[in-house]
């Protein structure tokens, strides 16, 4: 395999990584206005994420980091693309950033309320566009002859790509309740709500993901470089979502989380055969030939090489040492009308 | 106003408001290892330490989300933004880029997690080295991030093939002396914020006299490292501008709104009024000798005016007016140097009333009042440092390789204004906000308790029992 390949590849990874890590702690923040009736289910709620979605929000810096350095035009030409998308998710991200650390800071129910606010808006917008941005990725962008995209917002816009967006949306959801599932604790009941909202959204994420797949194949021609094989993807992606009600009804909670996990992990997956198949990175809607190869936007070879070196260290690494975080706050969280407490 | 002025501006007020936020980070980070370092060495004072450790840490982590948040937009403006400029120069300076991310970003973000979670549960060597994994983490990002723009005003170790810059000498990419000067300087302006901002806030209290074991000891912390920050920052500062009059001569011109070429010894302007129209300064009040000395440490020595650059530029590059915006550099310049001069004498000032006197800097009350005072200057000296530094190499974002208007995306007009609108004012409410809960917090010292306190990181209690939301282990 070649660097470039690989390259692909590790890209990929990091936004799987990306989807499978924040995809969650979106999940948590979109269901907890529905979920949670008091302050302190409020606080046990965000409890259950607070020492995790900075550092699962790194991944998406990551992933534009790599991309930046390994495919350099084609970073640029989805992100400036698809400009107004990214704004977009800039701002979400930036309000919903901050409401963690605001949100307490000052003693008002209406203070409380818009941080509440943007932590839900923000993890909704992105959410949504992520979806949004992976199926204009398979279906293309309005590349012109010099490899400059061109296009409005409302381009962004299609059956295809709105529907890719209610897919992620309601697949973080789904996620997150299943999340929410292993970290709180059995005998409240914001477990049994998270149970019962695992259920419904697990069911809609089913019909999205279905959609998704059907659309793809029917209007899109998604499949049809993929060859035998690589159909494994959407066709385990479906399986291992309904596995997920399975798992629920049986109350094999870890099980479930697993499973909403590998949907996402099939599901993104499922858009970079897309694009590797193909062989191209960022399709035209205009001419087939404008579309931007692989080849074409990499980088030089001495760069690929020096990224694999850094590459090679440091993930293992960093994936390591998130994993000891994880585990350090492994245990249960339960709503806790415990004191504030005064002073340091 | 066309895209690339847009742009330009975008890109401006996001590098600012994103330093505002992380100078303070990277400086306090640092200063936040040392309390808690003494805090574990040192048992028969701990109880002091640990307060102050917590204190500053609650500060601390107000600042550092927004540092994050505002980061990301950084990494995805280049793409948006400047799209033609990541083609050119991906090969080459997504690779800090990405070193970044993957060396400091995942370290500091998880480390500050398990450093204020994990009070409750990790082991204290183990907390002690999570804000020490933290405080490392917020130099190597400065390190990277620093090199990646010393490449683009010194380009090295590239070679330019099809209209993309390509790498071609790794090791002349990270030893670019460059990179070293402005990461010196940085590094050392990131301590000042940070020790002028801990000196206020210990001598705010001091003044009430609050606390006085904690803030006394938190003051003494402050001075040493407003010492070494303003060091670092003057020298370096100093050297800088000596090899930008090699390196960048249109910058250093400008630095000192020299039209045409200094006779020897030069002179130092203190005061001009700039005619950029008429290329000329229609007053100017200047020392005689100074120029030189500064420019080559001797008495004499001339350096070369704008007019006769910007010809010799044009012989060089093509075409094309290479003179930056002569005031907005000439004054910022000025503004730096004398805020930095003032925090350099404070600090050691400082330094002299400690050593003079065992309670001379509590006793010496006009001094405290004015670090209160003096807390926002650190702040306005890097705010005019980087228009320097990036004004002065205007039209130029790769120096001599690409201009500002070669770089920009094909975005249009009405995208980039309604996304400039839309992050400006997330910006102004985000700095207003920091500041407004920085000064609350702050102001309410150790004892009253904060308004309410963080979610994601509920105010600890090293002795007590566990934090919200959480259980205790057993």
């Amino acid at each position: 395999m070649d660097l470039v390949t690989l390259w692909f590849w590790l890209i990929a990874l990091t936004f799987t990584l990306y989807f499978f890590l924040e995809g969650f702690d979106f999940g948590v923040d979109i269901l907890r206005p529905t979920l949670a009736r008091t302050e302190p289910e409020e606080r046990a709620l965000t409890g259950t994420i607070g020492p995790f979605w900075d550092g699962n929000e790194v991944w998406v810096i990551a992933a534009a980091g790599l991309m930046f350095s390994t495919f350099p035009v084609w970073y640029g030409a989805v992100f400036s693309g698809m400009y107004p998308l990214f704004v977009a998710i800039l701002l979400a991200l930036l309000l919903r950033g901050v409401s963690f650390e605001y949100r307490n800071q000052v003693d008002s129910e209406r203070w409380r309320a818009f941080w509440d606010w943007m932590s839900f808006a923000g993890s909704v917008v992105p959410s949504f566009l992520w979806g949004v941005i992976m199926a204009k990725l398979i279906e293309g962008m309005p590349v012109n002859r010099e490899g400059r995209v061109q296009g409005g917002l409302l381009e962004m816009f299609t059956p295809f790509s709105l529907l890719g967006g209610a897919t992620t949306l309601l697949l973080f959801m789904l996620h997150g309740a299943n999340f929410l599932l292993l970290r709180l604790h059995t005998d409240t009941v914001l477990y049994d709500r998270a149970r019962r909202a695992a259920l419904r959204w697990g069911a809609l994420a089913t019909v999205a993901v279905v959609g998704f797949v059907v659309m793809g194949y029917v209007t899109e021609g998604l499949f049809e470089s993929f060859g035998v094989l690589p159909w494994f993807f959407p066709v385990a992606a479906f399986l291992t979502l309904a596995s997920i009600w399975l798992a629920l009804s049986r109350r094999r909670d870890t099980l479930a989380f697993t499973m909403s996990g590998l949907t996402i992990l099939f599901a993104t997956v499922t858009v970079f055969i897309a694009l590797f198949t193909r062989g191209e990175v960022l399709p035209s809607t205009l001419d087939p030939d404008f579309g931007l190869t692989l080849e074409e936007t990499a980088s030089q070879q001495y760069t690929l090489v020096l990224m694999t070196w850094v590459g090679g260290i440091f993930l293992p690494l960093i994936i390591g040492y998130q994993i000891w975080n994880y585990y350090v706050f492994r245990e249960r969280v339960r709503p806790d009308e415990g004191s504030l407490k005064h002073g340091y | 106003m066309d895209v690339v002025e847009l742009s330009r501006f975008q890109f401006a007020s996001t590098s600012i408001f994103h330093f505002f936020f992380v100078s303070l980070t990277v400086g306090l980070a640092f200063l936040i290892a040392v309390m808690e370092t003494i805090a574990y060495v040192r048992e028969d004072r701990r109880h002091v330490y640990e307060k102050m450790t917590n204190f500053f840490g609650h500060l601390f982590l107000i600042n550092f989300a927004v540092g994050v948040v505002t980061g990301i937009v950084q990494e995805f403006q280049f793409g948006m933004n400047w799209s033609e400029y990541s083609d050119f120069v991906g090969n080459i300076f997504g690779v800090p880029l990405a070193l970044e991310v993957l060396m400091a970003f995942f370290l500091e973000s998880t480390f500050i997690g398990l450093w204020w979670f994990g009070k409750d549960r990790l082991k204290p060597w183990m907390r002690l080295g999570s804000i020490w994994l933290v405080a490392i983490g917020t130099q190597i990002s400065a390190f990277w991030i620093v090199l990646a723009n010393a490449w683009m005003h010194h380009p090295v170790g590239y070679e330019v093939v099809e209209g993309q810059a390509r790498l071609t000498d790794f090791g002349a990419v990270v030893f670019n002396y460059k990179a070293w000067l402005y990461f010196a300087h940085v590094q050392g302006s990131a301590w000042v914020v940070a020790a002028f901002f801990v000196l206020g806030i210990s001598a705010y209290h001091l003044l009430r006299r609050q606390d006085t074991d904690v803030y006394s000891a938190s003051l003494r912390i402050g001075l040493v490292f407003a010492a070494i920050g303003t060091v670092f920052s003057v020298v370096s500062g100093h050297t800088e501008a000596q090899v930008a009059r090699e390196d960048q001569p249109m910058k250093f011109a400008a630095m000192e709104a020299q039209w045409e070429t200094s006779d020897s010894p030069a002179p130092w302007s203190l005061v001009a009024f700039i005619d950029e129209e008429a290329q000329e300064n229609s007053f100017n009040v200047e020392i005689p000798i100074v120029g030189s000395v500064l420019a080559y440490n001797s008495f004499e020595g001339r350096y070369e005016g704008l007019i006769p650059l910007n010809e010799e530029y044009q012989e060089l590059y093509g075409e094309g007016d290479y003179i930056p915006p002569v005031a907005w550099v000439y004054w910022s310049f000025r503004i730096m140097v004398a805020i930095g001069s003032l925090l350099l004498a404070t600090a050691f000032l400082g330094l002299f009333l400690w050593w003079r006197r065992k309670r001379g800097l509590e006793e010496t009350r006009w001094f405290l009042r004015a670090l209160v005072l003096f807390i926002p200057l650190p702040w306005i000296a890097n705010f005019t440092g980087w228009i320097v530094t990036e004004m002065g190499r205007q039209p130029f974002m790769v120096y001599g390789l690409l201009t500002v208007e070669e770089g920009v995306s094909p975005n249009t007009f009405g995208e980039v204004l309604a996304g400039l609108v839309g992050l400006w004012v997330v910006y102004l409410a985000l700095i207003g906000l920091d500041i407004y809960l920085l000064s609350v917090t702050a102001r309410a010292g150790i004892h009253r308790k904060p308004e309410a306190q963080l979610v994601a990181a509920p105010a600890p209690d090293y002795e007590g029992v566990g934090l919200q939301g959480y259980e205790r282990r057993n």
